[in-house]
């Protein structure tokens, strides 16, 4: 200090030798402390401890770099954030739409998923046929177009079902398409059955969609709402014991010799996208098998046939035997 | 009173000029930043030279480099070098019109590169790219400023002591 404010004294030109060699010694140190830093570890050392007093001075230089940052996140990115937003909200709306698609095939999954089970526990040859027309007017005749026609062997008179009932029977064939009656036409009519006490009545379209009429029932049969409405078979058109509807009310015919009551078809004759086209009848013609059998069991009945093997279920074999014998 | 206010100023610029060697900038402006430490010692050395002596430059580098984290010594020597040449060169320095000085101001700059890129060569260090050169004129064009705020301050706060 003191050899500084001495060379301050001297005039200006005036450089000592001194002045030199203080610079000479100054960067020999320099560059053995380089030397040191690069070949040794020790400063390593160094440099670590120093860290603690380092750490706050670089805390503190990086103080105004972060406020600009998160001023430049609350104020200029206005214009970046609306653009987001739109961008966003277009997503969002492709993605509504894809996923309203999936839920629309996931319907129409389970919907053939239950045709399926229904082709499967009747045991059936059916066709799977697409509704591509719908006439419902009130002085019209009800009817639905299908997808299939003659070409894809389809007749006049074949029954039509769906996951959950009877549909309607197939009233006009063309090449590529077909008309099916629907059972709640006014002209239409099935033979039924109630389920709960056997009762054979017939089962009429009104016109509406939602509603069959049953107009002669005796008075004295018991009818309750609720009762279920199968078919019976008779007439040989369509299937026994296929469901055709629930009986709603019952009330007095405008005769009053019968009752009549109103049923409520069990088919969604206005909903449905798929039916299903019952094929040739296993069973050619006739009436449905007794419901029980009397009696005592097949292997303990006769000797004029040879009996099947006790071993096997009573219940299943003997089904098909009476439709034949009678 | 007055060289407590005067060292303070001192003081305060030496900070200002570290943490704003420090400060993080985005990748694109970094090459352009001066050697601040450089520019307000230069000043120091102008005006009064009695207060930056040899030694303190030496040791004001060796901060320099621990807070940098570079190679310990760099700007030390760097530092002393520019320390000897402009105290040699003070007094014409000193009266130089603004333009001049800042030119001065320029080659000090330069060859503190020209330091910088002798050492890095010694150590084996790969050549730097071409916006190494920029900085040096953003500090020349940096130096004016600085100059009139420094001797702005240092003039008030020796009126407000007078």
């Amino acid at each position: 200090m003191m050899a500084i404010s001495a060379n301050n004294t001297t005039p200006l030109f005036g450089e000592g030798a001194s002045s030199t060699l203080r610079l000479v010694v100054y960067l020999v140190a320099a560059i053995a402390l380089m030397i040191a830093d690069r070949r040794g570890g020790w400063l390593e050392r160094l440099r670590a401890n120093t860290g603690v007093v380092v750490e706050p001075v670089w805390r503190l230089a990086a103080v105004p770099a972060q406020w600009a940052r998160s001023a430049r996140i609350a104020l200029a990115d206005r214009h970046e954030l609306s653009e987001q937003n739109a961008e966003l909200s277009r997503q969002l709306l492709l993605a509504q739409t894809r996923l309203r698609r999936v839920e629309a095939v996931q319907e129409q999954n389970q919907r053939l998923q239950e045709l399926l089970a229904v082709q499967k526990t009747l045991g059936l040859s059916v066709q799977l046929a697409k509704v591509i027309d719908i006439d419902f007017g009130p002085y019209r005749r009800q009817t639905i177009v299908l997808d299939l026609g003659s070409d894809n062997g389809v007749k006049v008179g074949q029954p039509v079902i769906d996951a959950r009932g009877l549909v309607g029977q197939i009233a006009e064939v063309r090449p590529h398409s077909c008309t099916v009656l629907l059972i709640s036409d006014k002209s239409h009519a099935v033979p039924v059955r109630i389920e709960r006490t056997g009762l054979r009545t017939i089962a009429r379209g009104t016109g509406a969609l939602d509603t069959l009429e049953l107009p002669s029932i005796p008075t004295s049969a018991d009818v309750k709402p609720g009762d279920k409405l199968v078919t019976s078979g008779l007439g040989g058109r369509f299937p026994a014991d296929f469901p055709v509807g629930v009986i709603r009310s019952v009330g007095n015919g405008a005769s009053g010799m019968f009752a009549s009551a109103v049923a409520t078809p069990d088919a969604a004759l206005d909903r449905s996208a798929e039916v299903l086209v019952l094929h040739e009848l296993a069973n050619p013609v006739g009436p449905p098998a007794p419901a029980e059998e009397f009696g005592p069991p097949v292997s303990l009945k006769g000797s004029d046939e040879p009996a099947p093997p006790v071993a096997t279920a009573p219940a299943s074999e003997p089904e098909p035997t009476p439709v034949e014998e009678r | 009173m007055r060289v407590r206010g005067i060292n303070g100023l001192f003081w305060g610029g030496v900070l200002a000029s570290l943490l704003f060697q420090l400060a993080p900038l985005p990748t694109v402006l970094l090459p352009f930043k001066p050697y601040w430490l450089a520019l307000v010692l230069i000043y120091w050395m102008i005006e009064v030279p009695e207060r930056v002596p040899l030694g303190l430059c030496f040791a004001l580098g060796l901060v320099a480099d621990l807070l940098c984290g570079e190679m310990v010594g760099e700007q030390a020597l760097r530092l002393c070098v520019l320390c000897f040449i402009v105290v040699r060169f003070r007094s014409r320095l000193r009266f130089f019109p603004m333009w001049q000085q800042t030119l001065a101001v320029l080659a000090l700059l330069l060859n503190d590169r020209v330091v910088y890129l002798m050492v890095h060569a010694i150590a084996g260090d790969p050549p730097p790219e071409r916006d190494f050169w920029y900085a040096p004129a953003v500090g020349m064009f940096a130096w004016p400023w600085l100059f009139l705020l420094l001797d702005d301050l240092r003039a008030r706060l020796r009126s407000a002591d007078a």
